[in-house]
């Protein structure tokens, strides 16, 4: 009975202890635009590797959710990618660190290469219902979107002027979630952010240009927004550090080798 | 050193037993507080009836996640309650005790599978044969029902089970004594005296069905509409919470809540339903 006591309590306070290890760090929570999101975690995962005295930790939720968090306080940096930050915003110290473009996409075995910025609108808005009407297969368009506080959501539908979402449009909660939807239906079309284009989604020629790192550097693919870090004042200490690692030509080019765009 | 240790762990206990209680007590009063006022200002006739959902002009209308939870559950009902009756009747009257006892825990394990993993399931496995097969965009309302089916399937066997097997073991010999056979002993008196537990179970697999987040916002697409065919694509009211909860704010977030009660008040009537067809069942012995 004594040894069970004895065994018992040692087995809880090592557990305590190992749990207590985390401490002394600074912790760092990131949240909000899932675009930005993997690329903010190979970030924190860098910047963590130099620096032990900094816990980062990495979360989701879409850019309303960042702009909230910041504003709470339930995460020190929030995260937004949104063409122009909404009035929640205002009260936050915003820091532009990257630029992303927003590509169509479209499983890879349709036939489909480009549209017009026109047919998308119509695509969207449920006036153009069959793959056939654009120069397809006969075959009726799944719509894929984003729930209505996606930054992503909120710039496309900004960009590409006049989308009223059709009802039946299938709702996915991030742009890795787009991506398995259009990647696993031949005749659904989304959208996402460039950054996060892989052998799974082919992203469709938009007036003519394609969805491209030079053509958006180049100004001339249209759909293009920043990526915004939001913090509530001055960024504080390891804060403002982190931030200003991403600012730095290192945290640019990691940016850049993950095939989103520095900001400069 | 006896007495107070028989009154202490009487008070223990009793203490114990008022937070479980005061706990769901207050998850109620909160969800309540929230979401009342919100229904009372904005009309309960539009919040519950009118078919546009728009938060950012300001229209709440759940009707679509209303029938999409509805029509979700029904499904869930008819792919899990056959199935399941079915097993529990297979495992208690036809199959050697010892191989009851080595699948019913088998069973139970179904319960514990998280439902994200479910929900994964249905994304990778469910979706594409319906797409492939049925046609529609795969995350439908088809294969939130199937997904669900599954899911309340443990619950149902093992209550099935427990209800079959209170049946005294006189009805069946009587029954067999009389000339019938299994199958007769089975559908004219071991069903009808376990009748009500069986129900109890489907009810409470249907509640479980209900208040499921995870594999239905994974699994049925979403989309704020009424469903017009089970391939539709459809958002039922706790995926509508799951989505949104994390950016509303202002009326957006009460409306959100109000949605709470609403839940709230449907899975009280479905288990208050169910535990009178429990306590019919005690009354019988």
């Amino acid at each position: 009975m004594l040894k069970k006591i004895i065994v018992l309590s040692s087995i809880f306070t090592i557990g305590l202890l190992i749990a207590g290890c985390g401490k002394g760090k600074t912790a760092i929570t990131m949240a909000g635009s899932t675009a930005f999101q993997p690329f903010a975690e190979k970030l924190a995962e860098q910047y963590m590797s130099t620096h032990n005295n900094v816990s980062i930790t990495v979360q989701g939720g879409g850019s309303a959710v960042g702009i909230q968090s910041a504003n709470s306080g339930a995460a020190q940096i929030g995260m937004a990618d949104l063409v122009i930050l909404p009035d929640e915003a205002k009260a936050l110290t915003s820091v532009a660190v990257a630029k992303d473009g927003i590509a169509v996409v479209v499983n890879p075995k349709n036939s489909v290469m480009s549209l017009t910025t026109d047919q998308v609108r119509d695509i969207f808005n449920g006036r153009i219902t069959n793959w056939k009407e654009v120069g397809g297969t006969d075959a009726a368009i799944t719509v894929v979107s984003r729930e209505a506080g996606s930054g992503t959501r909120s710039s496309f539908e900004q960009i590409v002027k006049g989308i009223v979402l059709k009802k039946e449009a299938l709702i996915q909660d991030s742009n890795g979630t787009i991506r398995e939807t259009v990647a696993n239906d031949v005749n659904s079309v989304g959208y996402l952010s460039h950054g996060l284009i892989n052998e799974k989604i082919t992203a469709l020629s938009l007036d003519g240009q394609a969805c491209t790192s030079e053509s958006i550097i180049a100004g001339d693919y249209k759909i293009v927004r920043p990526i915004y870090l939001l913090v509530k004042g001055d960024a504080p200490g390891e804060v403002g550090n982190f931030i200003d690692y991403i600012l730095s030509p290192e945290g640019q080019q990691t940016i850049k080798a993950n095939h989103l765009l520095p900001v400069k | 050193m006896k007495l107070i240790g028989e009154k202490g762990v009487q008070r223990a206990l009793m203490f114990t037993a008022f937070s479980a209680i005061s706990a769901l007590l207050l998850i109620a009063l909160f969800i309540l507080s929230e979401g009342l006022p919100f229904i009372f200002r904005y009309g309960i006739k539009d919040f519950l009836f009118s078919n546009d959902w728009v938060p950012q002009q300001g229209r709440f209308g759940i009707f679509p996640m209303i029938a999409a939870s509805l029509w979700v559950t029904f499904g869930a009902m008819v792919v899990g309650a056959p199935l399941g009756v079915a097993v529990a009747l297979f495992l208690s009257e036809y199959a050697p005790r010892p191989v009851m006892r080595v699948i019913k825990p088998t069973i139970e394990l179904l319960a514990a599978i998280p439902s994200v993993v479910y929900g994964f399931i249905g994304v990778m496995v469910l979706a594409p044969l319906i797409r492939e097969f049925l046609g529609g965009p795969g995350l439908s309302l088809l294969g939130g029902s199937i997904i669900l089916g599954i899911m309340i399937l443990p619950t149902v066997i093992s209550i099935s089970i427990d209800s079959i097997l209170t049946v005294p073991q006189s009805y069946r010999e009587g029954s067999l004594a009389l000339g019938a056979t299994t199958w007769q002993t089975i559908y004219m008196v071991t069903i009808k005296a376990s009748k009500s537990g069986i129900i109890a179970s489907i009810i409470l697999g249907l509640g479980r069905a209900v208040g499921e987040t995870m594999a239905v916002i994974m699994v049925a697409g979403n989309s704020v509409n009424i469903p017009h065919s089970p391939l539709d694509s459809v958002r039922t009211l706790t995926a509508n919470i799951a989505l949104e909860m994390s950016y509303a704010t202002g009326m957006h977030r009460q409306a959100l809540f109000a949605t709470g009660v609403v839940l709230l008040v449907g899975i009280i009537i479905l288990n208050s339903i169910a535990s009178v067809a429990l306590r019919k069942r005690m009354v019988k012995k």
